[in-house]
């Protein structure tokens, strides 16, 4: 915004006006994340309060009169001891899946990109194909697939599936083309073979692609929970957001533990989220495009 | 080998090709083309692990189109959609218009605005359902001057629809207003200075050059608010376990949701596929026939070069 041209700055009555708009907009955005926050460190006796608050007294609703966040941290781990392993198979969930796609795709995206080979242009058009299948249209046939090969409650059924990808194929062969065939010609003439080639060459060239998937990739595995929720069902593969429906359903789990659940559940991505934001942004630039 | 190629250099390099996108084309068919493939076949049988698998034609398709509980799920989803496209363009627009401006703390309003969508829909949905009790959550003691303190919104069979949209404005709004950031940087800047010495109005150079010039952005926003509307689960998965999955009287039964319960609770592998074809028909055929419509009214700069 370094540039915006003069008649383009406002007056600054509609200045104010837009700070005042933004700043209520994000307000109403940031405040489920207060209530998660604030209810998760409230004593029970505090949640069915009846405080018949203004608005401009919200405040008192959102700050424990008496903070408990440790018991409340403590009695979550009680009612749900596995909770550490949940967030754990999440991570590992996240770690294989992040780590195959990213071989298979730019193993893929190098060939489709530079390789001329019989049947190359249906190939990508049939991948490209499944870009516009959602996941629900086959789940039952995915599923029943999972079950075959005797993967069901395994990290196989959860990671092997998600190992493969239409999206971060599409992702880098269009970020190899964007990369002049000289570069690649040179390391050729030194005797370099592709593979040397798309490590040396290709991939240091294209990391900003190479985050912006990696941002993606993970935050959309972590988020995950129709497939986890159909393949994989027993405490020892179960993953956080499934975790965290179980204990939403039952009715007796008290709002303040599953607000904490909840909390321990997103702080991971709101931390990686506020470390690598230029990324994150990028990569919605990225999908947008795509899709 | 000389399909491969013509020289010896260009068979080497084919196979190379070839080689490079074997893991990824097998995987992608074995994970995704099979059980594609499976799924529409399957709609053709009845099938659950009771009575196995047997033929049944289009018997499947004609149940469905007599399912009372599916057309209800179709009708719910049409419902949300109309909340959901229209705030989620209106608001994402405004937000991204207004941040379109130099102003201070621009990346600290970007964050908060951002922050949603990398938050899991699960935890956000049970957030959202707390913030929706009854006369403990923070809805009902913000509008209790208008007497809503007391309000069921997710037991009321008219009303269980307005949550779920909300949460689901709430989480893609920063989404979509990053897409509109990205059109409205993208508006050549020699327009407004045409409009200008023509004594164009803000609100005039708003209506006729910038809004039009967006179409294409808010087109993608309307498709892909659409296609996610038409995929909606975890929000109802969750908002609605407490106290009846799919809402009273399926008021909050999503087209997904039916698939699930038919598929993994109900073990009907045909009639699941058989819903799961006719949810993927609906979501292609819309999407083809917006393709086709935007070409009547989207603005595109290189037709106008043309």
């Amino acid at each position: 915004m370094k540039d915006t041209p003069h008649w383009a700055i406002l007056p600054w009555p509609a200045k104010i006006i837009s700070y005042g708009l933004l700043a209520f907009g994000a307000v109403v955005m940031i405040l489920p994340f207060l209530w998660m926050l604030s209810t998760a460190c409230k004593p029970p006796q505090e949640l069915n309060k009846l405080p018949r608050l203004k608005p401009w007294e919200l405040h008192q609703m959102l700050i424990p009169e008496n903070a408990v966040c440790r018991e409340n941290y403590d009695r979550l781990y009680e009612r749900v001891p596995l909770f550490n392993d949940y967030l754990r198979n999440s991570a590992l969930m996240t770690l294989g899946r992040v780590l195959g796609q990213f071989i298979t795709c730019t193993l893929a995206g190098y060939g489709f990109a530079r390789f001329r080979f019989p049947g190359r242009n249906i190939l990508f058009a049939l991948c490209i194909a499944l870009l516009m299948v959602p996941l629900q249209a086959f789940i039952i046939q995915e599923f029943l697939l999972i079950r075959d090969l005797g993967w069901r409650d395994t990290f196989y059924g959860l990671i092997v599936p998600g190992t493969f990808s239409a999206f971060a194929l599409f992702m880098f062969r269009q970020a190899f083309l964007q990369i002049p065939v000289e570069l690649e010609e040179a390391a050729e003439l030194d005797g370099a073979n592709p593979l040397q080639i798309l490590w040396y060459v290709m991939l240091p060239l294209t990391t900003p692609t190479i985050a912006a998937f990696v941002v993606i990739t993970v935050q959309a595995t972590w988020n995950d929970f129709l497939w986890p929720l159909v393949v994989s069902n027993s405490p020892d593969t179960r993953v956080i957001t499934v975790g965290l429906a179980l204990l939403q359903g039952q009715r007796d789990t008290p709002w303040n533990l599953l607000m904490m659940g909840s909390l321990l559940a997103t702080l991971p991505m709101v931390i990686l989220f506020m470390i690598l934001q230029r990324y994150f942004i990028e990569g919605v630039s990225m999908t947008g495009v795509q899709r | 080998m000389t399909w491969l190629g013509k020289t010896q250099l260009a068979r080497r390099k084919a196979l190379w090709g070839l080689a490079l996108i074997l893991p990824n084309t097998l995987g992608l068919l074995i994970f995704f083309g099979l059980p594609i493939l499976a799924s529409f076949l399957t709609s053709f049988y009845h099938w659950n692990p009771f009575e196995g698998r047997e033929y049944a034609g289009l018997s499947n398709f004609i149940e469905l189109s007599k399912d009372e509980v599916f057309r209800k799920s179709l009708w719910n989803t049409l419902k949300l959609l109309a909340m959901v496209i229209p705030g989620q363009i209106i608001l994402s627009l405004g937000v991204a218009i207004l941040l379109n401006q130099r102003l201070y703390g621009r990346v600290i309003f970007r964050t908060a605005y951002f922050l949603p969508v990398v938050t899991s829909t699960v935890a956000a949905s049970i957030v959202w359902t707390w913030i929706f009790q009854p006369r403990y959550g923070l809805v009902g003691n913000l509008l209790e001057p208008f007497g809503l303190r007391d309000t069921a919104w997710l037991t009321r069979p008219n009303l269980v629809l307005i949550p779920i949209a909300v949460v689901t404005v709430w989480q893609r709004l920063g989404f979509n207003m990053i897409l509109f950031l990205a059109g409205l940087q993208s508006v050549p800047r020699i327009l407004h200075e045409a409009a200008l010495i023509d004594g164009a109005t803000p609100w005039q150079r708003f209506r006729y050059i910038t809004l039009p010039m967006l179409s294409p952005t808010t087109f993608l926003v309307a498709v892909l608010s659409f296609i996610n509307g038409f995929q909606i689960f975890d929000q109802v998965f969750i908002m609605t376990a407490r106290t009846l999955r799919g809402g009273v009287n399926g008021s909050a039964r999503t087209p997904a949701l039916y698939l699930y319960e038919k598929g993994f609770q109900d073990s009907e592998f045909g009639y699941a596929s058989t819903i799961a074809l006719a949810l993927f028909v609906i979501i292609l055929s819309v999407t083809i026939f917006q393709l086709r419509i935007q070409r009547l009214w989207v603005y595109y700069e290189s037709e106008d070069a043309a």
